[in-house]
C-alpha cells in the first residue's frame, strides 16, 4: 500500500469515528433572549411591577419578592423560629407557634395564596399551610407579619390547602396522610389502613373584615391521600375540586403500591351544599379533638394561644349529593381549575397526557346519573369520558402544576421533562415548550389562579439547580425562573435563587397592595401591658425572682441603660418599647449570654426579651439594628449580683 | 518451510502489535453508554469493562428502579468471568500467528476472530434487550408500550433521558484489531492467489 493509501483509510477511520459522535443530539443550553437584561432591570429607586410571594417549603417562611427584578424585599417568619426578627424567642411571639403538641419550632410552608374577592387577589391576606404539623397561617398585608394560625385536627399532613373559595369564604385544608381520626381510638395496626384511615377536609371559613379563622366544618372522606385543590370560580363557584392519589389506599412502599392504579381521582365537593347541611346541623360534633389556635393582636402586640376542642364532621358517603370522584390518571398532583371556571386539569404526575375535565359534562353525568357501576367506599364514580372534555396528548413527562393566563393558555410545569408547556385549553393544542434549570415544581403565573390573570410574567419554581450559579458545596438553592408569557413564546428573562423550597407563589400588581403597608404602630394605640409610657415610665420592678424592666429606645440611647440589683438565676424580662414615630427606625436589643435571640422593635411597638442570668458580674446590652449616628453609642450595662445579694435594685440613664 | 504458506513480514507485525493491543483490551473500557437529561447536565456515564461496570452505575440504578428496570450488578454477567480469558486467549492467538506466520493459521484465526465478534455483539444486544424490556409490572412509572433497551450503537431518546451507545477505548482497539486482521487475510489471499496462477 502507497503512502497515500494509508492515509486515505486513516481519514475514513477518523471520519467513521467522528461521525458517531456527531449522531448525539446537543443540549438544550440556556436561551436568553438579547434584551432580557432591559426587561428585568429595575433601575435603583425604582419600584418592581409585581409584589411575588413565595413559599419558603422547608424554611417554614414566606419569602416577598419583587417581579420582574427579583429583588428579595423580605422573608416573613410563619411556622419556623426565625431569631432575626425574633419571632418565636420574644414572649410576644412563642404563643404562635404553640400546637397541641406543645411549642413546635419549625414547619415545611408548602402553599402561598390570596384573599380573594370576587376571584380575585384582594391584597389583604396571603394564606399558608403547614405540611407536618398541620396547620393554616394567614399572613397581613398591612403589617407583613403572620396574624393568626390554626391547627387541623383529624389530619396528617396539611398539604392539600391553603386554597380558598371564590370569596375567601373558606380556606381549604385537608390531608395527605390519612390517618384514624383524632383520639384514643387511633392506636390501630398500620396495616389496617383500608378499614381504620380516613381523609378529612377541613373548611376554615375566614371573617371578612378581621380575616379570623374558624373551622366551620369538616369532611371525612375515604383513606386517600389529598394533593392539591383548586375551588371552583365563575360557573363553577360553589364547588371544591381536590386531586388523590393513592386510591389503592396502600401504606407501605407507596412509591411502588400507591402507582399501581391507572388512574386515582379528583374529588368534586359541592361546599356550597356541604355548608347547608352543616348549617341545617347534619354533621356530627367531634369532642376528641385538640387543635390550637393562636392570634396576634397588633394593639396588644402580643399573641394568644388557646385550644380548641370540638369540631363538626359530616361523613361524605352519608349524604348522596355532596361528593364526586372523577377517574383521572395516574396519581394527580395538581388539579386547576382555568379562570372562567369551566374546565379543570388535572395532572396525574406519572401520566403520559393531561386531562380536562369540564364542568358542564360534570354537571350532567350528574345528573344523568352517568356513574361506575361500582361506589368507591360509598362515593359515586362520574365515568371518566363523562366528564372529559378533552385530553393533552403527549404534553411531556411528570406534569404538577398548571396556572392560566389572560388569553386562554395554560401553562403547565413538567417535573420529569423539566420544561414548562404553554397549550390551549379549550383547543387542547401544545402551543409551546421551554426547558427549565432543573426539574421544575410549581409554577405561577401573575394572577393565574384568578378570574383574570394579570398574565405578563410566569415564575418556574426549579427544584434543582446543579450548575446554573457558583457551587456552594453539597447544599444548593432552589431556584426561580421568570418568563415573559406576553408573547406567542415563551422567553426566559432570569434566574434568581430563593429561600429554602418555593412550592406556590402568588403575584399582585404593586398597585393593589403597597398604598396599604404600615409604615409605623401607632404609640397611643399601643395596648401592651408592660409598655413604657415616655422615658418617664423606664423602671424597673421586681416581684420574687421576676425581674421587669420597662425600657424605651430612641435615638441613640436606651432608657434606663445602668442596672443594678438584678441577681444571678433572676427571671429578667425586658419590655422593651420603641417610641419612635418614624418611618423605617426599628431598634434592637440584645443582652450577653441570652439564651434566645436578638429583639427587633419596630416604631411604636412593644417586644420582650427573657434572660436568665447564670454567672455574676457586668452584661452589657446594645442595640443590634444600626440606627443613627451614635448608634454605637446605644448601649448600657446590667450589674448581676450573687443570689440574696442586697445590692438596691436601681436604674437609671444619664447622670442621677 | 514452503515460503507460499508464509506470511510476509508487514502482515506478522500488524499481528503481533494487534495482539498485544488485545491484551491490553481486558483491562480497559470496552463500551460506553451515555445518558444525558435536563437534569443532568453534567451526563451519566455506564462504562462496560471485560470484567466489571463502572461509571454511574448507582446513579443510573436509582433511576431505572422508577421505570422498573432491573438492577445492574456485575455478578449477573458471567461474561464478567468469561470475557478477560477469551480476549487473552485471542491476544495470545494473534502473537502466535504473527510467530508462526503460516497462513492458514491467518485464516483460522480470522474465522474465530470474526465469529467471536459477532457472538459477542448478539449477547451485549441481548442483554441490553433483557434489560429494556423486562420491566417490573410494579414499576411506578408504566409508558404503555414504552420499552427501555439503550440502542446497541448510536443514539434513541428514552423518555427524559437521551442514551448514546458507542464503542470505548477498549472496542475500537478491537474493532481496529479485527479490520487489520481482515487486511491482513485479504492481503494474505492476494498474495495465494498470485502464488496459485504462478
Amino acid at each position: 500500500m502507497k503512502p497515500k493509501q494509508y492515509l486515505l483509510w486513516m481519514a475514513a477511520a477518523a471520519a467513521v469515528s467522528i461521525s458517531f459522535s456527531a449522531c448525539r443530539p446537543k443540549g438544550a443550553g440556556s436561551a436568553v433572549s438579547g434584551n432580557a437584561a432591559q426587561r428585568t432591570y429595575v433601575p435603583p429607586g425604582q419600584y418592581d411591577e409585581f409584589y411575588n410571594f413565595v413559599s419558603g417549603g422547608f424554611s417554614g417562611q414566606m419569602s416577598v419578592y419583587g417581579l420582574p427584578s427579583g429583588r428579595l424585599f423580605r422573608v416573613i417568619p410563619v411556622f419556623s423560629v426565625d431569631p432575626e426578627k425574633a419571632w418565636g424567642y420574644s414572649e410576644e411571639t412563642k404563643p404562635m407557634l404553640m400546637t397541641s403538641h406543645g411549642f413546635v419550632p419549625w414547619d415545611d410552608l408548602h402553599h402561598i395564596e390570596s384573599s380573594f374577592t370576587d376571584g380575585m387577589p384582594d391584597g389583604k391576606w396571603m394564606f399558608a399551610n403547614s405540611n407536618n404539623t398541620p396547620r393554616l397561617a394567614r399572613i397581613d398585608l398591612t403589617t407583613y407579619r403572620t396574624a393568626e394560625i390554626i391547627e387541623i385536627p383529624n389530619t396528617g399532613g396539611n398539604h392539600c390547602s391553603p386554597f380558598t373559595t371564590e370569596n375567601s369564604e373558606y380556606v381549604i385544608a385537608a390531608t395527605r396522610f390519612s390517618v384514624p381520626p383524632d383520639g384514643p381510638q387511633g392506636d390501630v395496626p398500620i396495616s389496617s389502613y383500608k378499614q381504620n384511615f380516613k381523609g378529612h377536609i377541613s373548611f376554615v371559613s375566614v371573617d371578612k373584615e378581621t380575616g379570623e379563622f374558624n373551622i366551620a366544618f369538616q369532611l371525612k372522606t375515604p383513606g386517600l391521600n389529598f394533593d392539591l385543590s383548586s375551588a371552583g370560580k365563575g360557573v363553577s363557584n360553589g364547588w371544591l375540586f381536590l386531586s388523590c392519589y393513592n386510591s389503592e389506599q396502600a401504606h407501605t412502599l407507596l412509591e411502588v403500591n400507591a402507582s399501581q392504579n391507572d388512574k386515582d381521582f379528583i374529588l368534586a365537593i359541592n361546599w356550597k351544599k356541604a355548608e347547608e347541611y352543616f348549617k341545617a346541623g347534619k354533621g356530627t360534633k367531634q369532642t376528641n379533638v385538640r387543635y390550637a389556635h393562636n392570634k396576634y393582636n397588633e394593639h396588644t402586640h402580643s399573641a394568644t394561644h388557646e385550644i380548641k376542642t370540638e369540631v363538626t364532621v359530616l361523613d361524605v358517603a352519608d349524604f348522596e349529593d355532596l361528593a364526586y370522584l372523577i377517574p383521572c390518571p395516574k396519581s394527580p398532583h395538581g388539579t386547576d381549575v382555568n379562570p372562567t371556571g369551566e374546565y379543570i386539569v388535572g395532572s396525574g404526575k406519572l401520566a403520559a397526557l393531561i386531562p380536562v375535565f369540564s364542568f358542564d359534562k360534570i354537571q350532567k353525568a350528574i345528573a344523568a346519573g352517568d356513574f361506575e357501576s361500582e361506589r368507591y367506599d360509598g362515593i359515586p364514580v362520574i365515568k371518566y369520558e363523562s366528564a372529559l372534555h378533552g385530553e393533552v396528548e403527549k404534553p411531556g413527562l411528570g406534569p404538577l402544576h398548571t396556572e392560566f393566563d389572560d388569553k386562554g393558555n395554560a401553562y403547565t410545569s413538567f417535573f420529569v421533562s423539566s420544561e414548562v408547556v404553554k397549550w390551549n385549553v379549550e383547543k387542547l393544542e401544545v402551543l409551546d415548550r421551554q426547558p427549565t434549570y432543573y426539574s421544575v415544581g410549581h409554577l405561577m403565573v401573575a394572577g393565574g389562579n384568578s378570574k383574570k390573570p394579570y398574565g405578563k410574567y410566569l415564575v418556574a419554581y426549579n427544584k434543582i439547580t446543579k450548575d446554573r450559579f457558583l457551587p456552594t458545596g453539597p447544599e444548593l438553592c432552589h431556584a426561580a425562573q421568570l418568563f415573559d408569557i406576553s408573547g406567542d413564546k415563551m422567553e426566559l428573562l432570569l434566574d434568581f435563587p430563593t429561600i429554602g423550597e418555593p412550592h406556590y407563589a402568588q403575584a399582585i400588581p404593586a398597585d393593589v397592595i403597597k398604598d396599604r403597608s404600615l409604615k409605623i404602630y401607632d404609640i397611643n394605640a399601643n395596648n401592651h401591658p408592660f409598655k413604657a409610657n415616655g422615658e418617664g415610665d423606664a423602671r424597673v420592678e421586681r416581684d420574687g425572682n421576676i425581674v421587669r424592666v420597662y425600657m424605651t429606645t430612641i435615638r441613640s440611647h436606651l432608657t434606663p441603660d445602668v442596672i443594678e440589683g438584678i441577681q444571678q438565676g433572676d427571671e429578667v424580662y425586658f419590655h422593651i418599647t420603641n417610641i419612635e414615630q418614624d418611618w423605617d427606625m426599628p431598634h434592637g436589643f440584645a443582652i450577653k449570654g441570652a439564651g434566645n435571640s436578638e429583639l427587633l422593635i419596630m416604631p411604636g411597638e412593644t417586644q420582650t426579651l427573657k434572660w436568665v442570668p447564670d454567672r455574676v458580674g457586668i452584661f452589657p446590652f446594645y442595640c443590634t439594628d444600626f440606627c443613627s449616628a451614635l448608634h454605637q453609642e446605644m448601649s448600657g450595662y446590667v450589674r448581676v449580683s450573687p443570689k440574696g445579694s442586697n445590692v438596691a435594685l436601681t436604674s437609671y440613664a444619664g447622670n442621677k | 518451510m514452503n515460503n507460499r504458506h508464509r506470511i510476509i513480514s508487514l502482515h506478522r507485525a500488524i499481528l503481533i502489535i494487534s495482539g498485544v493491543a488485545l491484551l491490553a483490551v481486558i483491562a480497559l473500557p470496552i463500551w460506553r453508554i451515555e445518558l444525558d437529561a435536563a437534569q443532568y447536565p453534567e451526563g451519566l456515564e455506564l462504562l462496560i469493562y471485560s470484567y466489571k461496570l463502572d461509571g454511574h452505575v448507582d446513579i443510573i440504578n436509582g433511576l431505572n428502579h422508577y421505570i422498573g428496570m432491573k438492577t445492574l450488578r456485575a455478578d449477573d454477567f458471567i461474561e464478567f468471568t468469561v470475557l478477560p480469558y477469551l480476549i487473552g486467549i485471542y491476544g495470545l492467538a494473534f502473537i502466535v500467528v504473527g510467530f508462526l506466520g503460516k497462513r492458514k493459521g491467518l485464516y483460522i484465526l480470522f474465522a474465530a476472530f470474526l465469529l467471536f465478534g459477532v457472538v459477542s455483539m448478539v449477547d451485549f444486544w441481548r442483554w441490553l434487550y433483557e434489560y429494556g424490556h423486562d420491566l417490573d409490572p410494579t414499576a411506578p412509572i408504566k409508558v404503555p408500550g414504552m420499552a427501555y433497551q439503550p440502542p446497541l450503537i448510536g443514539f434513541k431518546q428514552l423518555l427524559n433521558f437521551g442514551a448514546f451507545s458507542i464503542p470505548a477505548i477498549g472496542g475500537w482497539i478491537f474493532i481496529a484489531s479485527g479490520v487489520l486482521l481482515a487486511y491482513c487475510v485479504f492481503g494474505e489471499w492476494r498474495i495465494a492467489k498470485t502464488w496459485a496462477k504462478s
